[in-house]
């Protein structure tokens, strides 16, 4: 287990950006039997997802959340010396995004940049590491972008992943100052890694033959470069494990669920947030759900919430738990002291 | 545990189902209701009622709801 404290750090200020391109659940006739559409919605809970162009990346989303970030708290280009790009689906497999990210806002060639891979648990993963650079001697200010343009990734006729996940990019500022601690705890189970997955690779090397779509169970159709996931695995995984987290974190914390006052979790899908809200016992008006207007947007849906919610409500003192899971499988919770934190109303692109 | 309690629980997770009509050699893929939504609700009955880790190859794995018991039941022991 890791469990990871930092003190004197937290964050400044949030923004979003979506595409502005909707596709709406309602319209999925062609995957669903139309009887079933409007149970399907109810259970998931989306309504809507934003799509990006084939033009616009995780990174342009990014970019523009990024530029709203910094022009809303006057933040200078050359006060940022850290720069983490957080995502599955970069511009390129090489560079890293994080540098074109570097030369595209105009940030000093003093800036440290790198590319953090991981799932739908990504936020929380990526976000201690801006707390822990932003901790270090010699670094002001570290800007965490985590974006996902998973309808890139994933087969239109694939019903059990194209119902529920949707493109957003974000930032996050993280900075040091007057705040209390902040605990994180950060747990991986890779006997899981099938649970969910992206067969081609460098393993499975990329040939003609990877791109050809194919049906598979269920008559669900997709090739080796889409994403596959085993939806009753996942969700197990999810169950067993997301409540225990939080709970293990307020225990080590020594808080109980009524300090915290808002649990952002990872926009899985309705369905699986109303089971942990019942386990955990918390009122629903603390756990902020986008899920019905963005879907699933992966690593980006916490940070995604807060800017879609809670836009003016955690100025003051706040305590801020959120949570997120997903393929590795890897998964974490973190409780988090907030002050005056500005966060941005999202954005479209 | 018995087999009745947890025909119970799995029969009050259909909506659109007669409870009655589910018996513990119901083939529950057979339903016209069983969707992989309902496979979801069944996941979360079993971590609920029994605190039981229970898999896609389970579910996949069993026929009846006496199967889904047994897996149920040797994992509670």
């Amino acid at each position: 287990m890791a469990k990871i404290t930092y003190h004197g750090v937290g964050i400044k200020a949030l923004s979003a950006c979506v595409p502005r391109d909707v596709v709406y659940n309602k319209d999925l006739g062609y995957l669903i039997p139309e009887e079933e559409i409007e149970k399907t919605i109810n259970n998931i809970g989306i309504e809507q997802r934003r799509i990006a162009a084939p033009d616009v990346m995780a990174s342009d989303l990014c970019f523009k959340a990024a530029q709203q970030l910094m022009a809303d708290n006057d933040i200078e280009p050359d006060s940022i010396d850290v720069l983490l790009f957080m995502s599955q689906t970069p511009d390129y497999r090489i560079p890293a995004t994080s540098c074109l990210l570097q030369h595209r806002l105009g940030l000093s060639r003093d800036t440290m940049c790198f590319d953090i891979s991981l799932g739908c648990s990504g936020y929380l993963f990526a976000l201690s590491a801006a707390f822990a650079y932003a901790s270090m001697e010699g670094v002001r200010r570290v800007l965490l972008l985590d974006g996902e343009t998973f309808s890139k990734i994933v087969n239109r006729h694939d019903k059990v992943d194209w119902p529920l996940y949707g493109d957003a990019g974000t930032a996050t500022l993280v900075e040091k100052g007057d705040y209390g601690d902040s605990t994180f705890i950060l747990n991986t189970d890779g006997s899981g890694e099938n649970a969910l997955k992206i067969h081609a690779g460098m393993r499975n090397p990329i040939t003609p033959e990877s791109c050809i779509e194919r049906e598979q169970e269920d008559g669900n159709i997709r090739s080796d470069l889409e994403v596959y996931m085993d939806g009753m695995d996942v969700f197990n995984f999810a169950i067993s494990k997301v409540p225990k987290s939080v709970k293990q974190l307020l225990k080590e914390t020594d808080r109980t669920i009524e300090d915290v006052d808002y649990l952002v979790f990872h926009q899985a899908n309705r369905f699986m947030m109303d089971f942990f809200v019942k386990k955990l016992k918390i009122s629903p008006d603390r756990v902020p759900y986008c899920i019905h207007k963005y879907g699933n947007t992966s690593s980006a849906s916490v940070p995604l919430t807060i800017s879609s919610e809670l836009t003016g409500c955690l100025n003051g003192e706040k305590t801020l738990l959120m949570s997120g899971f997903g393929a590795g499988l890897s998964w974490g919770s973190a409780i988090l002291s907030m002050k005056d934190c500005k966060v941005s109303p999202v954005i479209e692109y | 545990m018995s087999l009745e309690q947890f025909i119970d629980y799995f029969a009050d997770l259909l909506e659109e189902t007669d409870p009655d009509t589910i018996m513990a050699t119901t083939r529950f893929k057979d339903l016209e209701e069983w969707s992989s939504l309902v496979a979801l609700s069944v996941i979360a009955m079993i971590d609920e009622e029994y605190d039981v880790e229970f898999r896609g190859d389970d579910i996949r794995g069993s026929n009846t709801i006496e199967d889904l018991y047994n897996i149920v039941k040797s994992r509670v022991e």
